[in-house]
């Protein structure tokens, strides 16, 4: 068991860091010209040329187009007019079709916001040739916006990904092992052995879930190195604030498996709702999907989820550099959960039925 | 109320909604006596235990054990028992120095105590070899007389023997019953439950306990001659048929 908890968190973190990214990459993408000129093929080009896209497929028509969208061969295919690069150079309006394979919804709004750039440049390029030979009316005064991202520059998806995905395995980790610990030794019998025995409520406690406390505190200590060496994950504030967050916030998840413990008796059971409140925990903790773009009712669902505080103090204190005044709130209300769960679990913990 | 006897109980009840588990049974067990509590599947037998051993709370009558009420006095009766229950409840994963150590700890018993115990326990039983495997590893023979000498080793005044003999071989449940009446000897009080009636024929006193009841409570001499029968298989068929 012992080397399952440790290889876990490890692969968990290796592999996810990587995978769970919202950045549209490889976008495999298909043309259908029918200009056949030095200009479209230039635009085509430089698609080519990016990174993002992957050039697929020249397409005869549209048809053939479809199907190989509806195949999944393609994300994504642009018709270039008859008359592209004459109106280009006559300055006059061009429509491209774009048809973009929507089924992830918000995949496709990033397709359209990349097709949309490449497409501006271009035109403004072209739009720079043509003025250097024939001098057009270069009044047209346009806005450019260049944007400056705080706290991730780069617009690296692991540096956003990576302390939420911390927080998931210390959570699993303090969740899972001490819902089963109590319900393991219900169906084994040793429990009962315990039961008959003088020991103290708060001994048995204590001697329970103090070994899952320090392992949790050692594989976030262990994560957060992991994320600071190999994704250069930056740790801007105090990492000992995150450290006591922790040890306070892995005491509610200790309490609460240890909860269900009590009110299982076996450990499919306890499985089974520990899972029910993980999946809502993460899917709900502003992980993957910001907290603020959730209806109301949902929004004040979150306010009973541990994760979403946890996930806050991380990136807040790893990523901004907040100090304990920042999060001082998050401080309180977990103190609180902890209270409430851990209460909870000594009242429901009986030696004597 | 009598103090001398071991276990001294009156009228003791248990109901679970309208079914009535344990209904006002009433008996004593004296020191250093051998006590066969028998019964089918079913009888009330566990449910007795359970309430005696304190981790199920009687719904009325009274009960003491070692000289502390039950009722109120849940901890002090448990530091002076020991249990072996019917499921194997020593530590898997832990070896029979660990198992120990942890059991003796919780008993409060000192280091050099549980040194010297253990170091009884592991020539008493001849281990010597398999001192540092896992007790998951032991046949199921080994394990029950292992778990019995570890539920002995904070010296209770009252053992409780849930059914000790369950599925291990007559050799080793005769050495078991060795164990036991050596233990007597020393003075412990041996409160044991089994369906081997042969093992019934060893108990100083039996009780069988029909539908939560005590249908029959005597020596086993004088209950083959109450029911006018030939063994205690007799009398217990006799009376589970009632």
């Amino acid at each position: 068991m012992l080397p399952i908890i440790f290889v876990m968190p490890i692969i968990q973190i290796l592999v996810l860091s990587y995978a769970a990214t919202f950045e549209v990459k490889n976008i495999r993408i298909g043309f259908i010209d029918n200009d056949k000129s030095v200009d479209s093929r230039d635009f085509i080009n430089r698609f080519n040329a990016s990174s993002l896209f992957i050039l697929t497929d020249l397409f005869q028509n549209s048809d053939q187009a479809i199907i190989a969208i509806q195949k999944g061969k393609i994300d994504v295919f642009i018709e270039i007019p008859v008359d592209f690069e004459k109106k280009m150079i006559q300055d006059e309006h061009v429509n491209l079709s774009v048809q973009i394979d929507a089924i992830n919804g918000s995949a496709a709004g990033v397709i359209n916001g990349y097709v949309g750039q490449i497409v501006k440049i271009f035109g403004d390029d072209i739009r720079k040739n043509i003025s250097t030979h024939y001098v057009v009316n270069s009044n047209l005064k346009r806005f450019e916006i260049v944007p400056s991202y705080w706290y991730n520059p780069e617009l690296d998806y692991k540096i956003f990904m990576v302390p939420g995905i911390i927080v998931i395995l210390v959570t699993m980790i303090s969740f899972f092992l001490s819902g089963m610990n109590i319900v393991r030794e219900k169906e084994i019998g040793t429990l009962e052995q315990i039961n008959v025995t003088p020991i103290k409520k708060h001994q048995f406690i204590i001697g329970k879930l103090l070994p899952f406390w320090i392992l949790a505190l050692f594989i976030l200590f262990f994560a957060m190195n992991i994320g600071r060496i190999l994704f250069h994950v930056p740790i801007l504030g105090n990492p000992f604030l995150i450290l006591s967050f922790a040890s306070i916030y892995i005491l509610v998840f200790l309490g609460m498996g240890f909860f269900i413990s009590n009110f299982t008796d076996t450990q499919q059971q306890a499985m089974f709702i520990a899972w029910f409140f993980v999946v809502i925990f993460i899917l709900m903790g502003g992980l993957f999907t910001p907290i603020e773009s959730m209806p109301i009712w949902a929004q004040r669902l979150t306010e009973f989820n541990p994760v979403k505080y946890f996930i806050e103090v991380i990136r807040m204190v790893m990523l901004k550099g907040s100090d304990f005044s920042d999060v001082k709130l998050q401080f309180l209300k977990i103190s609180i959960y902890a209270l409430v769960m851990n209460g909870l679990a000594v009242w429901s913990y009986k030696k004597t039925n | 109320m009598n103090t001398d006897k071991s276990i001294w109980v009156k009228d003791l009840t248990k109901k679970f909604g309208d079914f009535t588990a344990v209904d006002a049974i009433s008996f004593e067990v004296g020191k250093g006596e051998i006590f066969g509590f028998l019964g089918a599947n079913g009888a009330g037998k566990t449910t007795a235990m359970k309430m005696l051993i304190g981790i199920s709370k009687p719904t009325s009558g009274a009960a003491m054990v070692a000289g502390y009420d039950v009722f109120h006095q849940a901890d002090l009766v448990k530091q002076n028992i020991g249990y072996m229950s019917q499921k194997f409840a020593l530590y898997d994963d832990l070896t029979i120095k660990e198992n120990a150590r942890f059991f003796g700890g919780i008993y409060g018993l000192t280091n050099t105590e549980i040194k010297s115990k253990t170091q009884q326990l592991i020539t008493d039983l001849g281990i010597q070899e398999v001192v540092n495997q896992n007790v998951g590893s032991l046949p199921l023979g080994w394990k029950q007389k292992l778990a019995f000498s570890v539920a002995l080793l904070h010296e209770p005044k009252i053992v409780f023997l849930d059914e000790p003999t369950g599925g291990v071989d007559p050799i080793t449940r005769r050495q078991f019953w060795e164990m036991i009446y050596k233990q007597a000897h020393n003075g412990t009080t041996i409160f044991v439950t089994t369906h081997y009636m042969d093992e019934a024929e060893y108990c100083d006193r039996v009780s069988i306990m029909v539908d939560g009841r005590i249908d029959a409570l005597d020596t086993p001499a004088q209950l083959k001659k109450q029911f006018d029968a030939e063994s205690m298989n007799e009398v217990f068929l006799k009376l589970a048929r009632k």
